[in-house]
């Protein structure tokens, strides 16, 4: 019935490093259209993102949006965002340096979650994004499967507790841990 | 290959008779088989004494085969793999397993400690109650000795445990808990309708008893394994005991992956933390002894235990094997013993009357059956030598005496509704079945109120499993609590109820004539029920016997609460990753790696690792917090401030949200100004303080203390959430973003000046101020605030940027000998300055105005969180405790804490206390004892004398003013040529 | 350990994703209180066995504080609903008296009037006070 145990990790951790935050707080119903137009995505729906590969907007909150694109439009972002909400009550800051990024992909990057996080990730949709907590820390997480970034899903947390997250992940992707029934 | 003695030469479905297994017990070396059991192992060679029981230290043996073993546990492995308490018949043998006997002292064979059981007499229920009263001097000198010596099961481990454990989430529609028939056929029914199915088996094995005891069992649950794994939607997990049910359908269970196998790499066991939709409890039934007196000699052992060492392990627990029964079950372990050349010599029935199929079987096949028996007493001691037997409804009078080694018993089995009953799933008593089931009428129920736990199979009082067997085959039972019925007082003294704790049924009905009449009250008067295997086998007939004895039906009686987990959990699972260095969340800021390059000694401060002090050479931590302290008032030093909380508050309300939030004013802060300000809880006591900072006509950056940072970023939004939630105002929590790098000291200014890129004269930046700009190239805003009295600049830089900006000013100051100061340093430097600190002087009673800070609080604003609070007469009252400076008389440093005392004695016949310290320090600055505290009427009190007396010493102090330096304040200018 | 859906985003979140806040609808009562009421406000809790209003931030989540009315014997969850609400809805109201037809509220839904003891409120936005810093 089972298989043999791999003796391989689950899955790979990667740090991911430089990418640019943008922190959005707004009224959405109001001003939801002018922030999409200037992030250049679609305005996610409750618990979803959007993407075009390199730009990522998720929804975090019914007032709050994350931005996420490279690093090197940050600057450009925040600009863009904040300019098209000249005149509402909103909040645009940045906030690239405060998360720590990991990509968890591989064999069975969803059974490393699934020993951290109390949440049902295997039921969200494609495009869900879920915050809920990596054993002791907040975090979100989303699926990814991508050329570069290989399938798997994207871990953000606050950037105090990476060394804590890399351990976590590395420990529940230790080899011969698969969760599959034996 | 040497088989053990006891070993069949055929059958055992569960062994691999090509994979021999060694194995040593109590320094004996052994062999088994892969497949068996540690209990089905020691049985098959032969060794039937396997540990001494809790109190008596009688000789035991293995009395069943599965969860509910009272008798065989274990000490198992070495080192830090040494684990006590683990039960054989769950246990799976592996190569090379190293197991010891428990609670035999100095050996298996011969144990001092079994002088208790001739000492019975001395030792009955509710021994340790009445041995209280006696003179204390008793108790330490006499019997706390002795019991400590020979009480205890098992021992610790004493080594850290290597292995491996982890937890993981699981979620389904239904999770079904027991890998029997009833269980796999709900399964595939659950399955068919859909959603995702779990199906939990403690066993390393499909069908539960079925494959033992009805033929063709194993083909049924091969056909419906086989179904169920076709199915994409079903998970079938083995080796995992479900341990608890709790609210919404949350259920624990524990799976063995590498037991007792340090070898397999492998995590040891992972700990599921499931949700279900519904859970299906097809956890079968156990069961239950005879109590007769000698039914704890070792080869008196369960019916059904006897038939599964024979069928599933090719283990004759005896060569002759006598069978005593209150019910037709048991009569398939006749059948099946004989089917395995063993001798079955009698069959005691104490029903009357034994004519239904398996005892017509049984005749048929030339077995003697006595009905209307009972055993009056059991031969042998160390190993069942024969057995005498009687009439069921006399009292004890012999009738003959027949040979044999092996007793095998039923009382009858009872559902097991352990976890029906965790989640509050109420029993119901069957007169007739003699056994608890669930009630169907008040069944546990789940987050939406609708039932969500429903037991199957002989969970749910079917003992027949009908969806197997058709119509129930099975006469009726003869409830039987006490053989025979009429057992005189010295046979009931050797009946044994719980065989774990040694609980006998003279214990119960002593219990019950004594007044403990609650069942409740009951157990804990003897320990009914109380060992770590939860009464699993003495529970039913424990209250029956109690029940008898208050002459009312069980019903009455009812049960205990049967609680988590079914079996024992070890700390290791419950634990999993969360151990060594990631015990908890360890918070370090974007400067860490330096402080540890630089020999910091570390503070915790709420889950960040803060530097206390970085020690140079030999030195002490209070030697290197005197020279970080000196360097910073003559020279510049650095602090890592990173942890401070940083909150941005911005919109058309934040001005007057603010000074909801805060005491005192913020909204009439100037755009490019900070100020100090206080934050209190509704109830008007001091939560947190820091700099606010106006960064724009609409936004504030509100910094708080490091503690502070998640807590009033919670508090604000609860305010703007659930009070104000027409006021437009935004918040963020930015703590992680920047890095914050305090510049402190008369030098401090020159070293910035060196990095270039801002203007940070006193003009262009005065104190209370703060620029933004790039200091070294990197973008910085700076804030000219001061916790320490000196000349100071508190720079952040967004986060990734920090060590770089911490690099390049240490670099710049070197030639200032700039130095790095830790958590102390700045402590005792606020102190010097007469700042208080929340945590030191606050403690969630402290008022702002306790600490004379009223300047901080606004009277014009109409409300502030804490105002109303604060205008009750016991708080404006002028009796409170207040803020002083203490001055050491004698030149010794205050013990931190110690409490001043008045006049009088108090209710208790304490000393009355008028006051306490709340910061105490050596300051080096001064060179001089500083302290502060909190003092009775105390800025009225200038220079009276407290006395502080603390165990074995008094300290004298003065109340004196609580700025101790630079009290014109001149030093946060800076050096004149700054 | 319960599950509780925040209204908001509609995540099932378990209770180790939540931060409890106490008693719900509560009216706050600030200076020119009487002391009685400001008592009432900050320590008088109604502690039910049964029906019961509170408070719940989705902590590891969206971070917003919303309402769950649930019975405090059988853990049944009547309905969660967001945090800026008087009273609560009609659905979750209808939801209770489906299945605890005997239930009375302690305020009185039609005046809108609070409970007896409790006084009136004149803040404009008279919901929760909060526990945390109590």
């Amino acid at each position: 019935m089972a298989d043999a145990i791999t003796m391989t990790p689950l899955a790979g951790i990667a740090e991911i490093r430089g990418l640019g935050m943008v922190l959005i707080r707004a009224d959405l119903g109001r001003a939801g259209d002018a922030i999409a137009e200037a992030a250049g995505l679609a305005l996610p729906e409750t618990g979803r993102f959007t993407t075009d590969g390199l730009r990522w907007l998720g929804w975090m909150s019914p007032d709050e949006l994350l931005l996420i694109v490279p690093g090197s439009e940050r600057g450009r972002a925040v600009a863009d965002v904040a300019g098209a909400l000249t005149g509402e009550h909103a909040l645009v800051q940045d906030v690239s340096d405060m998360r720590c990024v990991f990509d968890v992909t591989g064999r069975k990057p969803g059974q490393v979650l699934a020993k951290l996080c109390p949440a049902d990730l295997e039921t969200r949709p494609r495009d869900g994004l879920r915050r809920t907590r990596a054993a002791q820390v907040a975090c979100a997480v989303w699926r990814i499967d991508g050329a570069e970034t290989g399938r798997g899903w994207r871990l953000i947390a606050f950037r105090s507790v990476r060394d804590y997250v890399a351990q976590v992940l590395a420990g529940a992707a230790a080899p011969g841990s698969d969760l599959d029934p034996r | 290959m040497t088989t053990g003695p006891f070993r069949l030469p055929a059958g055992g479905r569960l062994i691999d008779r090509s994979k021999p297994l060694g194995f040593r017990f109590e320094g004996r070396q052994m062999t088994g088989f892969s497949g068996d059991t540690l209990a089905s192992a020691l049985l098959g060679s032969g060794q039937r004494v396997v540990g001494r029981s809790f109190k008596y230290h009688r000789p035991r043996g293995i009395l069943a085969s599965g969860a509910e073993e009272p008798n065989a546990l274990l000490g198992l492995g070495q080192g830090g793999r040494f684990e006590p308490n683990q039960r054989a018949t769950t246990t799976p043998l592996v190569q090379g397993m190293v197991a010891t006997a428990q609670n035999a002292w100095p050996g298996l064979n011969r144990d001092f400690g079994a002088i208790n059981d001739a000492l019975w007499r001395f030792l009955p229920a509710g021994f340790y109650y009445k041995t209280f009263m006696a003179p204390r001097r008793a108790w330490k000198s006499v019997f706390e000795p002795i019991i400590r010596r020979a009480a205890g099961l098992g021992r610790a481990p004493e080594l850290p445990d290597p292995d491996r454990y982890e937890q993981a989430y699981g979620f389904a529609d239904v999770v079904v808990v027991g890998g029997g028939i009833a269980g796999l056929n709900a399964a595939l029914d659950a399955a068919r309708r859909g959603g995702r199915v779990i199906v939990l088996e403690q066993a390393a094995h499909w069908g539960g008893r079925t494959p033992v005891d009805h033929p063709g069992g194993q083909g049924r649950v091969d056909a419906l394994l086989a179904e169920l794994r076709a199915l994409r939607n079903v998970t079938l997990r083995r080796n995992t005991m479900a341990t608890g049910l709790y609210d919404h359908g949350y259920l624990l269970a524990r799976e063995a992956l590498a037991d007792h196998d340090p070898n397999a790499g492998l995590p040891r066991q992972r700990l599921w933390r499931i949700r279900a939709g519904h859970v299906i409890t097809a956890t079968g039934a156990l069961e239950r002894p005879l109590s007769f007196a000698g039914n704890d000699v070792p080869g008196v052992m369960l019916a059904s235990a006897v038939r599964d060492y024979i069928v599933d392990h090719g283990v004759a627990p005896g060569r002759r094997i006598a069978v005593v029964t209150n019910n037709d079950d048991a009569y398939r372990t006749a059948l099946v013993a004989l089917d395995a050349g063993l001798a079955v010599p009698v069959v005691l029935d104490a029903r009357p009357v034994a004519d239904g199929l398996l005892p017509g079987e049984a005749r048929a096949r030339g077995v003697r059956v006595e009905t209307g028996c009972g055993i009056a007493r059991v031969l042998g001691r160390k190993g069942v030598s024969g057995v005498e037997f009687c009439a069921q409804d006399g009292s004890g009078a012999p009738l003959g005496t027949v040979d044999c080694d092996v007793i095998a018993m039923s009382g009858g089995w009872s559902p097991a509704d352990h976890l029906w009953s965790h989640c509050g799933g109420k029993l119901v008593w069957d007169d007739a079945r003699a056994f608890f089931a669930p009630d169907p009428s008040r069944q546990p129920t789940g987050a939406d109120g609708r039932g969500n736990v429903t037991p199957v199979g002989a969970a749910s009082g079917d003992l027949a499993v009908a969806a197997l067997t058709g119509a129930a085959d099975a006469a009726a039972i003869l409830p039987v609590w006490v053989m025979p019925a009429n057992a005189p007082a010295k046979m009931r003294f050797k009946m044994w109820l719980d065989f774990q704790n040694d609980v006998k049924v003279s214990d119960v009905e002593l219990a019950a004539r004594e007044g403990y009449a609650s069942v409740e009250h009951a157990k804990r008067y003897t320990t009914l029920g109380m060992a770590t295997d939860q009464g699993k086998t003495s529970n039913i007939n424990g209250l029956a016997v109690l029940s008898a004895t208050l002459d009312q039906p069980i019903a009455a009686t009812g049960t205990t609460t049967f609680r988590p987990p079914y079996t024992p959990l070890t700390f290791g699972t419950i634990a999993a990753e969360a151990r060594g260095a990631v015990f908890q969340p360890l918070r370090k800021t974007p400067i860490h790696g330096w402080h540890e390059a630089n020999g910091a000694d570390w503070e915790p401060v709420g889950l960040w690792r803060r530097p206390y002090c970085y020690p140079r050479g030999a030195e002490t931590r209070g030697q290197a917090v005197a020279r970080e302290i000196r360097a910073v008032r003559s020279g510049v030093g650095t602090l890592d401030a990173s942890t401070l909380g940083k909150i941005l508050v911005k919109g058309p309300d934040a001005g007057r949200f603010l000074d909801m939030i805060y005491t005192g004013m913020m909204s009439s802060l100037p755009v490019g100004k900070c100020r100090y300000g206080l934050m209190c809880s509704e109830n008007g006591f001091l939560v947190d303080d820091g700099v606010a900072v106006r960064l724009a006509e609409d936004t504030w950056l509100c910094h708080t203390t490091t503690g502070g940072a998640e807590r009033i970023h919670g508090h604000m939004e609860d305010w703007l959430q659930c009070e104000w939630w027409d006021w437009q105002v935004y918040t963020a929590n930015l703590t992680e973003q920047f890095a914050q790098i305090a510049v402190v000291g008369p030098y401090a200014r020159r070293v910035l000046a060196k990095l270039g890129g801002m203007d940070l004269s006193a003009a262009a930046l005065p104190f209370m101020g703060w620029a933004e700009g790039e200091l070294a190239g990197i973008p910085v805003r700076v804030y000219r605030i001061s916790f320490s009295g000196e000349l100071s600049f508190e720079i952040a830089a967004p986060a990734n940027r920090g060590l770089q900006l911490w690099q390049a000013i240490h670099e710049a100051g070197a030639e200032f000998d700039i130095t790095p100061y830790g958590t102390e340093a700045m402590h005792v430097m606020r102190a010097e300055k007469g700042f208080i600190m929340i945590g030191d002087e606050t403690d969630g009673t402290v008022i702002p105005q306790d600490l004379n800070l009223h300047w901080a609080i606004s009277r014009k604003k109409p409300d502030f969180i804490g105002k109303r609070a604060q205008e009750r007469s016991f708080m404006a009252s002028p009796d409170r405790w207040r803020l002083v400076g203490l001055e050491s008389l004698d030149g010794r440093v205050l013990p931190d804490g110690a409490l001043a005392v008045a006049d009088g004695v108090n209710a208790n016949g304490q000393r009355n206390s008028q006051g306490r310290v709340t910061s105490t320090y050596h300051s080096p600055t001064l060179d001089r004892p500083i302290a502060m505290g909190l003092v009775h009427h105390g800025p009225e009190r200038m220079g009276e004398v407290l006395e502080f007396p603390v165990p074995g010493d008094s300290f004298r102090a003065r109340i004196v003013d609580p700025v101790f330096y630079d009290k014109e304040g001149a030093k946060a200018e800076g050096a004149a040529d700054g | 350990m319960l599950i509780l859906t925040c209204p908001y985003c509609g995540v099932a979140a378990e209770e180790t994703e939540l931060h409890p806040g106490g008693e719900a609808h509560l009216t706050r009562h600030g200076p020119g209180s009487t002391d009685a009421d400001f008592e009432w406000y900050l320590f008088a809790r109604r502690n039910p066995k049964g029906v019961h209003f509170e408070r719940w931030r989705h902590l590891y989540g969206c971070g917003k504080w919303f309402l769950a009315a649930r019975d405090t014997v059988t853990l049944q969850v009547f309905g969660t609903y967001p945090a800026q609400s008087k009273y609560p809805p009609r659905e979750i109201i209808a939801a209770i008296r489906a299945d605890r037809p005997d239930w009375v509220p302690h305020w009185d839904e039609i005046t809108g009037d609070s409970a007896p003891g409790v006084g009136n409120d004149p803040a404009p936005n008279p919901t929760p006070a909060r526990d945390s810093f109590a």
